[in-house]
């Protein structure tokens, strides 16, 4: 459960941020997507 | 939809150090005409890359750590080096789809695929039979298609994928196709009608109406192991997500390479106003996905914009810009096909012929596909 | 619920890709055509160097805070579930 007074905050996305550790639940620590799951591809 | 994905999938809406997985449409030329080709293919373009030019894409794609690529065309077994780019793609590491509608597929050449690993195949019809596929495909393609299909069977190739783009004409069949792909062991295949290249000539009497798209939907609730390139996720909107990233991956987790090395947004808009570069730039492929100017703005944050106040904007986020594109509505407002109408609203304002075009591009003038 | 055993060494299947990515990694299963998304760098960095360690309680001990152990051995466990990780 993610607390709102958490230290630590998700920025806005930057590619030459390092990467902040996720306040994700541990279920969605790993999330799986098919290779056919996204669109814009045929 | 959960905090939790919602944060992974805005994440995902910043961009990512390479595409998941890209489409490269490796010519324009084709023997089908199909009425709703998305890239208005039929005559090669003289200035399709070459193969040595092939093959260095390949090896960006092999640096970039691209997984996959699903490989099109036109009918991209018309090249004489297809299979020689095939091979070469899979040693480098990038395992290939490609999509065809199966006039090349014979005996001998389906048991060449069975032997070949990290390859899949996915042939393309559109109607469970000759009577519903031929008016959009051509006359013969489905006995064509049900052809390669029965030697990739007879070849023990193992699952193929059968692709079929819904129209308002086919949704009736939705259990038949089921049963077809069942009867091979295929993985079957649906993706969405968008108005792109000559589609949009024939969106207006194909694209499915509003009470065929809830049973679409209701149907694939029921079946979450046919596959869709997540390409209905504006009918999310209706209830319950469908399988898949449920968003818009135009420059972001995808893109198109076309023929002659343009690098575009997505396969559904080839238009200028999508094109993000070209893969023979200084900087090659990896350059336009990395800094070209429509990918990065495609990258920034997107308001709801009109949608803002609808409850279901999370949900369908505000359905596929191709679609809102050449149907000449504002991209930041209600897809065409808005499940709760508000895209069929706005289409009635906007005047005829107003609608973006990319022109003919590679389609044969119909005069030369009579000839036989 | 997985089989994961914490006391064994384990590795990256050798038919996976593992890319980096602003939020962690994604991995890519070429024999499977799995892919799966790596949320977090500290696990995509566990799970890239997990065949250096003895075994995942080695591993988790040397890399990761201990309030997150819980966690990342269920994370662990789905990897070795769909066959990402395997044990030696």
């Amino acid at each position: 459960m993610v607390s709102p007074n958490t230290p630590t905050t998700i920025e806005a996305s930057d590619a030459e941020a390092a990467p902040q550790e996720p306040l994700v639940t541990e279920e969605l620590l790993v999330e799986e997507i098919s290779i056919d799951g996204m669109c814009g591809v045929y | 939809m959960p905090a939790e994905t919602a944060l992974l999938t805005e994440q995902l809406k910043g961009g990512l150090n390479a595409p998941i997985c890209l489409t490269w449409e490796v010519t324009y030329g084709c023997n089908l005409a199909c009425t709703h080709c998305l890239s208005s293919s039929g005559r090669r373009d003289p200035n399709e890359l070459s193969t040595a030019e092939a093959m260095a894409v390949i090896d960006e794609l092999h640096d970039l750590q691209v997984f996959y690529v699903n490989i099109g065309g036109g009918e991209p077994t018309i090249r004489s080096d297809f299979y020689e780019l095939v091979d070469y793609s899979v040693a480098r590491g990038v395992g290939v789809k490609f999509s065809t509608n199966g006039s090349t597929i014979n005996a001998a050449r389906a048991q060449r695929l069975a032997g070949t690993d990290y390859v899949d195949v996915q042939i393309s019809i559109d109607g469970a039979d000759a009577a519903t596929n031929d008016p959009i495909r051509g006359v013969g393609s489905y006995a064509t298609a049900r052809r390669a299909m029965d030697h990739l069977a007879a070849a023990n190739f193992g699952p193929f994928k059968i692709s079929v783009v819904m129209t308002r004409n086919n949704i009736p069949q939705l259990d038949a196709f089921a049963a077809l792909a069942d009867s091979y062991g295929a993985q079957l295949r649906l993706t969405r009608l968008r108005p792109s290249g000559r589609g949009a000539d024939v969106w207006n009497e194909l694209h499915p109406t509003s009470e065929q798209q809830v049973e679409l939907y209701r149907w694939l609730i029921e079946r979450p192991g046919v596959l869709t390139g997540d390409s209905f996720f504006h009918l999310s909107a209706l209830g319950e997500a469908l399988p898949g990233l449920n968003l818009c991956g135009a420059g972001r987790v995808v893109c198109l390479i076309d023929p002659v090395g343009d690098v575009y947004a997505c396969p559904f808009v080839l238009h200028d106003e999508f094109k993000a570069g070209s893969v023979r730039e200084a900087n090659g492929f990896s350059g336009v996905w990395r800094d070209s100017d429509l990918f990065r703005s495609l990258r920034e944050p997107t308001s709801a914009g009109a949608c803002a106040s609808c409850g279901s904007y999370d949900a369908c986020q505000g359905g596929c810009m191709a679609a809102k594109f050449f149907t000449g509505l504002p991209l930041d407002g209600p897809d065409p096909e808005c499940v709760k109408g508000y895209g069929e609203t706005l289409l009635a304002g906007v005047a005829a012929g107003a609608a973006p075009s990319a022109g003919p591009g590679h389609s044969v003038p119909i005069r030369l596909t009579r000839r036989r | 619920m997985s089989d994961l055993d914490c006391s064994r060494r384990y590795r990256l299947d050798p038919d996976v890709a593992l890319r980096p990515e602003p939020f962690g990694a994604l991995a890519y299963h070429y024999g499977s055509r799995r892919l799966t998304f790596l949320r977090s760098p500290l696990l995509a960095e566990l799970v890239r160097h997990l065949e250096e360690h003895a075994s995942i309680d080695d591993a988790l001990a040397a890399s990761v805070p201990e309030e997150r152990h819980g966690a990342f051995r269920h994370a662990l466990g789905a990897l070795a579930d769909s066959r990402f990780i395997c044990a030696c």
